[in-house]
């Protein structure tokens, strides 16, 4: 129970400065400080996320679903280029300058080719978004598999125990920590890079919502999707937290 | 007729010898240790014997088989405990059942029936986090004989232990060895160690590191603990204490 209270704390403190900033942006656009039509106010962006519900959930899903076949190919081709790279040091080092150049590459530069590659429908998105996210994950899992104890590889060696054991006994468990941690990024990169993608075309999602409303002037909706995307994000994120923490039961019992 | 033989054992590390024409017995039930200082090619002999690495020269048997750089033979038990840490103490302990390929359940049964006489009642479901450092060392030793009840080569297993610890894991050392006779070579370069537990001692020395000489403790088995502080024992340490100052790597 003493544990607990300094953690409900901080978020009390979070919360409350949160709340400040809501407030104070009431304060300054309800006061006519600033304009409401360039800055609506916080309870503006309120009314028009419940009128715009409907249409944000389909929006929603179409996002969330390009996000989520692009996270779970990003992820497993993540965890095969981890796989082979540990694996074999000469594709390790052929392919780790490649992975690091993939990310030096803006999302926003090569978008628009993809969309002229690939067309207006699912693929480009989820190309986009597995570039994106196969890094945290690939990184993540070899710094893994890569900083095992050699003495407990050795061990098993001793025991009589093959390549595939030692890998399932001890490279895997030892790199789910630094895989979680990859995830984590990775699935707030899904949700950003499927809008960013929807943003250059397309017929559905959160991205092409927004690009509308912005020609529409509509900035109490611009910024009601804003922040469900971010929502999103954090629920993805928080998710992600969970599935760790069910799969790791021995960090919970310290 | 010894276990374990090792004949004659040569290797270099970087064009340097290491360890040079090391020859040692093991006799069934018999814990032999190799007494001398950090670095003076103990492990690098312990990698050899384990099948971890090739001798240059020699060779290392066990019941009379050759099994030079054959690992899965003889288990080893280090100073870290080597524990999984995402892995319960008895999936832990289980482990070289599991790599033999036996099933888990049934690797779980055979473990099980030796939490008891290793003192690791109730530790069965725990996290090795969850446990001191003297249990954690009981655990590892159980998963080295639960690999093999033949041999085991435990390396300084109990030197990162605090004085207290360490004298009580003695006392539980001394008596599971007397019901489990767990024919051993043990790793150590603490003399008071070396003496109370071991049938024979032998003394590591020089670079390139020679058995320079091999001391009988013949005080017999089970030993109590007060047998550390009894005349003969000084004199036991008092020897040993001796050879090593007037071994070739001193002088």
């Amino acid at each position: 129970m003493t544990k607990k209270s300094p953690n409900i704390t901080n978020k009390l403190y979070s919360c409350s400065a949160v709340f400040a900033v809501l407030l104070i942006w009431q304060f300054i656009t309800g006061a006519g400080i600033v304009d409401a039509f360039l800055l609506p106010s916080p309870l503006g962006v309120a009314k028009a996320f419940f009128t715009e519900f409907p249409a944000l959930m389909g929006h929603s899903l179409t996002t969330l679903s390009e996000a989520f076949i692009g996270l779970g190919l990003g992820v497993f081709l993540g965890f095969f280029m981890a796989l082979i790279m540990d694996r074999f040091e000469i594709l390790y080092q052929a392919f780790y300058p490649l992975v690091i150049l993939t990310q030096t590459v803006p999302t926003v530069a090569i978008a628009p080719l993809l969309v002229l590659w690939f067309g207006y429908e699912m693929a480009p998105k989820i190309i986009l978004i597995v570039i994106t996210t196969f890094f945290p994950i690939t990184i993540g899992l070899l710094t893994g598999f890569r900083s095992a104890d050699p003495d407990a590889i050795s061990l098993l060696r001793a025991m009589g125990a093959g390549q595939g054991q030692i890998f399932f006994y001890i490279k895997l468990p030892g790199a789910l920590g630094q895989f979680f941690s990859g995830l984590r990024i990775s699935a707030s990169y899904a949700v950003v890079g499927a809008v960013i993608s929807e943003w250059l075309g397309g017929f559905g999602g959160l991205g092409v919502y927004m690009t509308r409303v912005k020609k529409a002037f509509s900035f109490d909706k611009m910024f009601a999707v804003i922040f469900l995307v971010s929502a999103i994000s954090l629920l993805l994120m928080n998710g992600v937290e969970l599935l760790q923490k069910f799969c790791m039961p021995w960090n919970r019992r310290e | 007729m010894a276990i374990l033989k090792v004949d004659g054992v040569t290797k270099s590390f970087q064009g340097s010898k290491i360890i040079e024409h090391v020859s040692l017995e093991l006799r069934e039930g018999e814990l032999v240790s190799l007494l001398g200082v950090s670095g003076g090619g103990k492990t690098t002999l312990f990698n050899i014997i384990a099948g971890l690495s090739q001798p240059e020269e020699g060779k290392v048997f066990l019941d009379g088989l050759d099994i030079t750089g054959k690992p899965g033979q003889i288990s080893y038990m280090l100073q870290k405990d080597l524990l999984l840490p995402y892995r319960t103490v008895e999936d832990n302990v289980a482990l070289p059942l599991l790599i033999r390929g036996i099933k888990k359940s049934e690797a779980r049964r055979q473990a099980s029936q030796y939490f008891e006489k290793f003192g690791l009642e109730g530790t069965q479901k725990k996290y090795p986090s969850q446990l001191s450092g003297g249990m954690k060392q009981r655990a590892a030793l159980l998963r080295t004989y639960l690999f093999s009840a033949r041999v085991a080569l435990l390396d300084e297993p109990f030197s990162a232990l605090d004085m207290l610890t360490k004298s009580a894991i003695h006392d539980w050392y001394l008596q599971v060895m007397e019901s489990i006779r767990l024919s051993t070579l043990f790793v150590t370069h603490d003399i008071d160690e070396a003496i109370l537990l071991s049938d024979r001692v032998c003394l590591l020395t020089g670079r390139p590191g020679q058995i320079t000489k091999e001391i009988q403790i013949r005080t017999p088995r089970p030993r109590k603990k007060d047998f550390a502080l009894s005349e003969q024992f000084l004199e036991y340490k008092r020897q040993i204490l001796h050879d090593l100052e007037n071994s070739p790597g001193n002088r």
